[in-house]
């Protein structure tokens, strides 16, 4: 199991590599959902603000 | 033909399809990604040259082809806007931008892991590595000329236009080592002769690349319907589709 880990030497640009693919995965989710969440929230408010001006 | 395509254009289809296709995609994804990693870190044997530092290709070369993909479709996009007058387009061009970003950074720092132990360095002024770094500045332009106007719509026409004149250094990334000498190697899946890889080490390639695709159609699926949302705010069946 350490050789897996060791990668043969290169374990410290190994992991950092898979790592940092990683993050940037995780990013993406992350930054989508709160990008379709805030466009939600703006959209309800805009019909709300549209509601409310109605006569 | 062309009721298909006003269709696959309008608004609110694409909006519901964007909901409906993202679990499958991110699912998809989930899969191939998994049966990469397993195959790539504890399958696949170690290269004759590279030892086990080769592994680092099953994120650095489907970043790599992702970021030019995510541009072509960021530029093809950004062209149907601009011809058709099409504001899914535009749509579909900013939710690309900031994915496209994102991998176009994680192939140069994943390359630059990988050159430090092969080349000595993390980083050299090479053909590749310089247009690769050239495409990254293409996307931060684009995301920031569609946030510097103040009216949206125009903001989205400039990014459309910067897209589409960018998408030049798209070729300019994937010849740039046949056309110069490069410390980066050349093709080694799609060659003349067929891929220049053992089974063994190409099926978990051939998977992460596919998870990498399906993923960034999940996240394209998530991100469109914001932007279409940005765009149709006022729109009736708006209120329909946030209340659910």
């Amino acid at each position: 199991m350490s050789d897996f880990w060791s990668m043969g030497g290169y374990a410290r640009y190994v992991w950092p590599c898979f790592g940092f693919a990683g993050i940037v995965l995780l990013w993406n989710i992350w930054s989508a959902r709160r990008h379709l969440d805030a466009a939600k929230i703006r959209a309800a408010r805009a019909l709300a603000m549209a509601a409310s001006e109605a006569p | 033909m062309w009721t298909w395509f006003y269709k696959l254009a309008s608004p609110p289809y694409v909006f519901g399809a964007a909901a409906a296709l993202a679990p499958w995609l991110f699912g998809a994804a989930a899969l191939a990604i998994a049966y990469g990693l397993i195959a790539g870190l504890g399958i696949a044997p170690p290269d004759y040259q590279q030892g086990e530092a080769f592994r680092m290709i099953y994120v650095h070369v489907p970043s790599a082809i992702l970021s030019v993909t995510v541009y072509t479709v960021m530029a093809v996009a950004s062209a149907v806007a601009l011809i058709w007058r099409i504001k899914v387009g535009h749509a579909v061009a900013a939710a690309s931008a900031p994915i496209g970003a994102s991998f176009t950074l994680m192939t140069l720092v994943t390359g630059s892991l990988w050159g430090r132990p092969m080349w000595g360095t993390y980083w050299a002024w090479d053909p590749r590595l310089t247009s690769e770094l050239i495409l990254l500045f293409l996307y931060v332009g684009v995301m920031s000329l569609r946030s510097a106007f103040e009216d949206p719509a125009r903001g989205d026409r400039a990014a459309a236009l910067l897209a589409v004149v960018g998408v030049v250094n798209v070729p300019i990334v994937h010849f740039s080592v046949v056309w110069w000498n490069s410390l980066h190697q050349g093709a080694t899946i799609v060659t003349l002769e067929g891929p220049k890889m053992p089974g063994s080490m190409l099926w978990p390639l051939l998977s992460m690349w596919l998870g990498f695709m399906l993923f960034y159609g999940a996240v394209l699926c998530i991100r469109v319907q914001g932007e279409v949302l940005n765009r149709e705010r006022q729109s009736a069946w708006v209120r329909e589709a946030i209340k659910s």
